[in-house]
This record gives structure tokens, C-alpha cells and sequence, in this order.
């Protein structure tokens, strides 16, 4: 199965800001898309709870995995938006909000 | 006037309006058996009840204007709408389970893992609880639990208010706050004196009045009439009328009625704190919390922008004097790059200057841009470092300050040592500003969150003001500075009591200053004094109150 492992790039870990952006671009990917840390059981991507529940900080590795037409490039949309650091990207959104 | 429910005034100001509750969280139901054919039913019936959880927190995030409350709201709608939790509920429910039972279960699961998980998830355990509440509710047809939104300005009533129902506050459409518990120092009296809302708490019945019935709230005197007749209410609202017109026209320095100089200085966390007539009517601010530059973002401010906040704030307290206070952090304002290590107990560990001497880098980063800002302003700046100990750490800190040329150098006294040791910390720094909510919290081992324990942070305990006392009398002998710029300043009768102890400064929110202008030039020096005596001697806060009354604390020359 397509899998990509990243390291977390988010400075407050896959918390708050991050998580919420990282679960919906992984709802709108064409194919169902699982995470995990380590050699723990996989949990859907799109699952804010799911998601959250794996703790993961910065500089935790994490797997993703998806299947299907489009599973490369949903992937590799997802790993890339996990090693940035969502906390500083979204922070000028915020303050013109 | 009709029935009147008394309590204590913690913001000033006469509001009347219809009165909604803060509904209690709904109680699960005695189990139902879900008839076979009646399954997908339920199902359906689960599905709605987070769908409408859903709507209802999106529909509050489209309406809120603050960026961070409109992300709280969006986070948890997202938890809410998880496609995990919804196939649980639907997968109980096939189970045997009835829909309340089936949400209740299926956010208990995530509820284990985010306790377990420790630190910022197990802090948001409250909000799943929170979202559970409002999905059972909905299926229940009760009202959600949290702020009511009646669609009309209302006074809002309510056993105690959490930090998280405040935050959604919109003093457009809240009139008046009423507590049944809660207490002079806790949350629902900082929010009231902020937003500039009469509020009165600790007042018994208030949750059995029915909702809708009109009263009136006078966050004064700390009374509220129930179903007032109109001539009553019209007499009441001008009687209000005139003592806002009064103390609008109050104006110009502190002094007591014999002309003793009483600082009446300002509370803020950024430059617009001080904007409006509210700003203009401080003398100087004796705080300046200087969190809000560092909490919510990855890594620490960088030296420019440090700079340009501090300046913008200088400018605006326009040639007065400003007590800056350096980085708070810690305890209930965790800050991510500060290292936190998971603590049992946070408000008795590493936070306020306990972590500069962590990372004295960042300390000095601070102190050095601070001290840029102040060479390029007409204000007079003094910094202050929170959470000081012993004199040997005040010590430290000034010789911090006069490294990065700044020339005022005090310290907080929060913690029961200081206090006690206030003439050596005197003796190496040049002022002390008491900030009396978390000195009556370590002096009382009472959590300022919590709510069962009002009593004992009540302001007027008389061991809190025996510790004042202390740190006045200590100031007088070495001829320095001794301000409050906790709560307890913004409460005028208490404010003639700290004058009477020899406080020289009281620092608060902007809008309590008129009020507390008023009462001090009420009372002649002498006058305050024997008050400070006789409160001092005092069994409890409520003999306290009573006395105050007596000697006229309390007196308001409009009645």
C-alpha cells in the first residue's frame, strides 16, 4: 500500500490549528486516507478525534497511508502540509481575520 | 419595588432586562430499549443530535468576530462532525443502545484516550464533555447547556460561569451578569468589570427565578429586584443615570478627601486598553501585562516586534508613568516554546519569573527591548517581575533591569513569603505592586478556579489584609512605593480600606476608576486608617464587609 512517513512540522505538534487543517484536507482527498504513529493501529485521517488522540508533537513521525486512484498524489499533498509548520503559516490569516 | 435577591456587587451599574439561565447539562435518562424496528429511527435520531451540535457551533463561529473565539468554535465543530464518532454512536446503537446512550458511550472512548494522553489533550477533555451535553440535550429536546441566545438583550444568570462561557460573551446582548455562586476574585467579576457590565454574584435564588421575567440589577449594592413595577424601575435607572453623569465628570488625580495623593492607575494588556475616556482617566498604568505579545504563536517574538508593541504602548500611556510587567507564563497560560515539562500542580511550579531563570535569555531579550522602547518615549517606565519569592531573586531581577538600563526596577508580591519578607525585597528594589488574586490564592491554598472555594478568596479575608498590611507598613519605612494591582483596587469600599493601610497606588481596569476616585476622596486619611484598623481586627471577610458599612465605606452619596 502507497505510504509516505513525515515528521511533524508544526511547532504545537498535531494540536489545535495544525490537526484541524491537516483533517480537512485529508476529508477532501479522493481516497480514504489512514494515520499512525509508530506501529500503532492506523485511524482514519479525516477523524478530528482520531487524529488528536495520537498525541503526535513536533518531531513525532507519522505514517500515512491511502489506497486507490489518487492515493500517490493525495499523499504527497498530505506529507507535505504535515512537515510544514501550520502554526506559522495560519498566523497572518488570523490576525487579518 | 417586587422581591429583591441580594448578593455581592462586583461591577457597577444598574442594568434590567429579562432573565435567562445558563442551562444546566442535561442528565442521561434511565436506559431505553430500542424496538427492532425502530433502530434506524434512533439512528437517524443520533445522527441529527451531532448534526445540530454541528450547525449550532458553526452558526456561533459565523457570528463571532474575534479570530480566536471563531477557531475555538470551528475546532469543535469539527469534533463534533467526526465521521468516527458518528459510525460509533451508529454501531451502539445497533448494539441495543438508545441515541443518548450511544453518544454518551461514543465520547466517552475519545475521552479516555485524551486524559491518558496527558497535558493539551487532556485539557480539552472538557470540551468533548461539553459537546456530549449539548448532542444529549438536543435529542432530549432540552436547551443546549452553555449561553443562552434568546434573540433579545437579556440578563444572564447562572449557577457559576466558566472561563469558556465567557469567552462568547457579547456584552451587546448581556446585560447584567448574576451568579448564584462564585466570588469577588473569580471569573465572572473580571469578565463583568472588563466588559463594563453590572454584575452581582453569590446570590441565592436568582436560579429560581423563571426565565424571561424582567428584573433589575444594581452590580453596586448587589441587588437584584424581581419583576419591578415601572415607576420603581424608571427611579432606579435615573437614579443610575445620575450617578454616571457624576463620576463622568470625576476627574484628575487620586487624593483623599485631606488631599493625600493616591495613584488611581490603569490595568491593560496592549495600547487600546488605554484608548476612550475609560484610558484617559488613568493616571499611569500600574500593570501592563505583557502575555498576550507571547502566548499563541510557535517561537518568541523577535526583537523588532517586541520593540514596536512596547512602543506603541508607550506612546499611548502619552508621558505617564507605566509599570511593565515581564512575561507571565506558566500555570493557566501555558506558552509552547517556554518547555513546560508536565506538572501536577502548575500554579505552585516553573511559571512567571520562575521560568526566566530557566531561560534567562529570553528575560533579558525582554528586559533589552523594553528598555529600547522606553529610550524612545516621554513615559516613565518602571518593570516588575512576577511570582518573586525571596529578596535574593529580587535582587537578581534588578540587577537584570540595570543591566539593560532600565532604571526602576520592583517586583509582584503574589506569594505569602514575600509579603513577609516585603522590607528586605525593599531594600533591593526600588517599588512593590501586591496583586492580591493570587496572593489570597497561596495565602488561602485555594485555587483560583475553583469555584466551591469563593469564600476564601474573597478580598476582604482579613489575613489577606494583614498581609497587606505587612507590605505597606514595610514600604512606608523605606520610603518607596507600594501599589495593589490585584482585583481587591478595583472595589471601592476595599480601595478606602488599602488607602488606610498605607497603600500608595491602585491599579485596575480602566472603567472601575471613577468609581474608586470617588470613594477615596470620600474619607480623610484618618478616617481610612481607623477603617483599615478596625477591618484588620475582623473575624471573617463578612464581618469585614459589615464594618466597612458601618464606617461608611459603602456610602454613596446619590442615595
Amino acid at each position: 500500500m502507497p505510504s509516505r512517513t513525515v515528521t511533524v512540522g508544526s511547532a504545537s505538534g498535531l494540536h489545535a490549528r495544525p490537526a484541524a487543517l491537516f483533517v480537512a484536507a485529508a476529508g477532501a482527498q479522493p481516497v480514504p486516507v489512514t494515520i499512525r504513529t509508530g506501529d500503532k493501529k492506523p485511524v482514519p485521517a479525516r477523524s478530528m478525534l482520531s487524529v488528536l488522540s495520537l498525541g503526535a508533537k513536533f518531531g513525532t513521525e507519522v505514517t500515512i497511508e491511502a489506497e486507490g486512484d489518487g492515493a500517490d498524489a493525495a499523499l504527497d499533498e498530505l506529507a507535505t502540509l504535515l512537515a510544514r509548520d501550520l502554526d506559522e503559516d495560519s498566523e497572518p490569516a488570523a490576525s487579518g481575520g | 419595588m417586587g422581591e429583591a435577591l441580594h448578593g455581592i456587587g462586583v461591577s457597577s451599574g444598574v442594568a434590567a432586562g429579562p432573565v435567562y439561565r445558563v442551562a444546566a447539562p442535561p442528565r442521561l435518562p434511565e436506559r431505553v430499549a430500542v424496538p427492532a424496528d425502530r433502530v434506524d429511527v434512533e439512528i437517524e435520531r443520533g445522527a441529527m443530535a451531532l448534526a445540530a451540535v454541528v450547525a449550532d457551533l458553526n452558526r456561533r463561529a459565523g457570528a463571532a468576530d474575534r479570530p480566536a473565539v471563531v477557531e475555538i468554535l470551528r475546532a469543535q465543530a469539527m469534533m463534533a462532525d467526526d465521521p468516527v464518532l458518528r459510525d460509533s454512536v451508529t454501531e451502539l446503537i445497533r448494539a441495543g443502545a438508545d441515541a443518548a446512550h450511544a453518544i454518551d458511550r461514543a465520547f466517552a472512548a475519545h475521552r479516555e484516550a485524551f486524559a491518558a494522553a496527558g497535558g493539551y489533550l487532556a485539557e480539552r477533555v472538557a470540551d468533548l464533555d461539553d459537546l456530549r451535553d449539548r448532542a444529549v440535550a438536543f435529542y432530549l429536546g432540552q436547551p443546549m447547556p452553555g449561553i443562552p441566545a434568546p434573540g433579545r438583550p437579556f440578563v444572564l444568570a447562572a449557577r457559576d460561569l466558566a472561563p469558556a462561557d465567557t469567552a462568547v460573551l457579547d456584552p451587546t446582548t448581556v446585560l447584567a451578569l448574576v451568579t448564584e455562586e462564585g466570588g469577588p476574585t473569580a471569573h465572572t467579576a473580571i469578565v463583568a468589570r472588563t466588559l463594563g457590565i453590572p454584575a452581582v454574584v453569590r446570590c441565592p435564588g436568582v436560579l429560581r427565578v423563571a426565565e424571561g421575567t424582567t428584573v433589575a440589577v444594581d452590580g453596586g449594592a448587589g441587588t437584584l429586584w424581581v419583576d419591578p413595577s415601572q415607576a420603581d424601575l424608571d427611579a432606579l435607572m435615573a437614579r443610575d443615570a445620575e450617578r454616571q453623569e457624576r463620576l463622568s465628570r470625576s476627574a484628575g488625580p487620586g487624593r483623599t478627601a485631606d488631599g493625600h495623593p493616591v495613584a488611581l492607575l490603569a490595568n491593560i494588556g496592549s495600547a487600546s486598553d488605554l484608548s476612550g475616556p475609560a484610558g484617559d482617566a488613568a493616571e499611569g498604568v500600574g500593570l501592563f501585562r505583557t502575555e498576550l505579545l507571547y502566548l499563541d504563536r510557535a517561537t518568541p517574538p523577535a526583537v523588532d516586534e517586541e520593540v514596536a508593541t512596547y512602543s506603541a504602548v508607550f506612546a499611548a500611556a502619552a508621558g505617564r508613568r507605566i509599570v511593565v510587567r515581564t512575561l507571565d507564563a506558566g500555570a493557566d497560560k501555558p506558552v509552547p516554546y517556554l518547555n513546560h515539562d508536565v506538572e501536577p500542580n502548575p500554579a505552585l511550579g516553573v511559571r512567571g519569573i520562575r521560568l526566566g531563570w530557566r531561560q534567562p535569555d529570553l528575560l533579558q531579550a525582554q528586559l533589552a527591548a523594553i528598555s529600547t522602547a522606553a529610550s524612545r518615549t516621554a513615559a516613565e517606565v518602571w518593570v516588575m517581575a512576577p511570582m518573586i519569592a525571596t529578596a535574593a531573586e529580587a535582587a537578581r531581577f534588578r540587577d537584570y533591569c540595570r543591566e539593560a538600563g532600565l532604571v526602576k526596577a520592583g517586583v509582584m508580591v503574589e506569594i505569602p513569603a514575600a509579603a513577609l519578607r516585603a522590607e528586605s525585597i525593599l531594600s533591593e528594589v526600588d517599588f512593590i505592586s501586591i496583586g492580591t488574586n493570587d496572593l489570597s490564592q497561596y495565602t488561602f491554598a485555594a485555587d483560583r478556579q475553583c469555584g466551591a472555594l469563593a469564600d476564601l478568596l474573597d478580598p476582604w479575608q482579613p489575613a489577606l489584609l494583614e498581609l497587606v498590611a505587612a507590605c505597606a507598613e514595610a514600604g512606608k519605612a523605606a520610603g518607596k512605593p507600594v501599589g495593589v494591582c490585584g482585583e481587591a483596587a478595583a472595589d471601592p469600599a476595599l480601595a478606602v480600606v488599602l488607602v488606610g493601610l498605607g497603600i500608595t497606588s491602585l491599579s485596575m481596569a480602566p472603567r472601575a476608576i471613577p468609581a474608586v476616585r470617588e470613594a477615596v476622596a470620600a474619607h480623610a486619611l484618618p478616617d481610612s486608617q481607623r477603617l483599615a484598623a478596625a477591618v484588620r481586627g475582623a473575624a471573617d471577610a463578612i464581618e469585614a464587609r459589615a464594618l466597612a458599612r458601618r464606617h461608611g465605606a459603602f456610602h454613596d452619596p446619590a442615595r
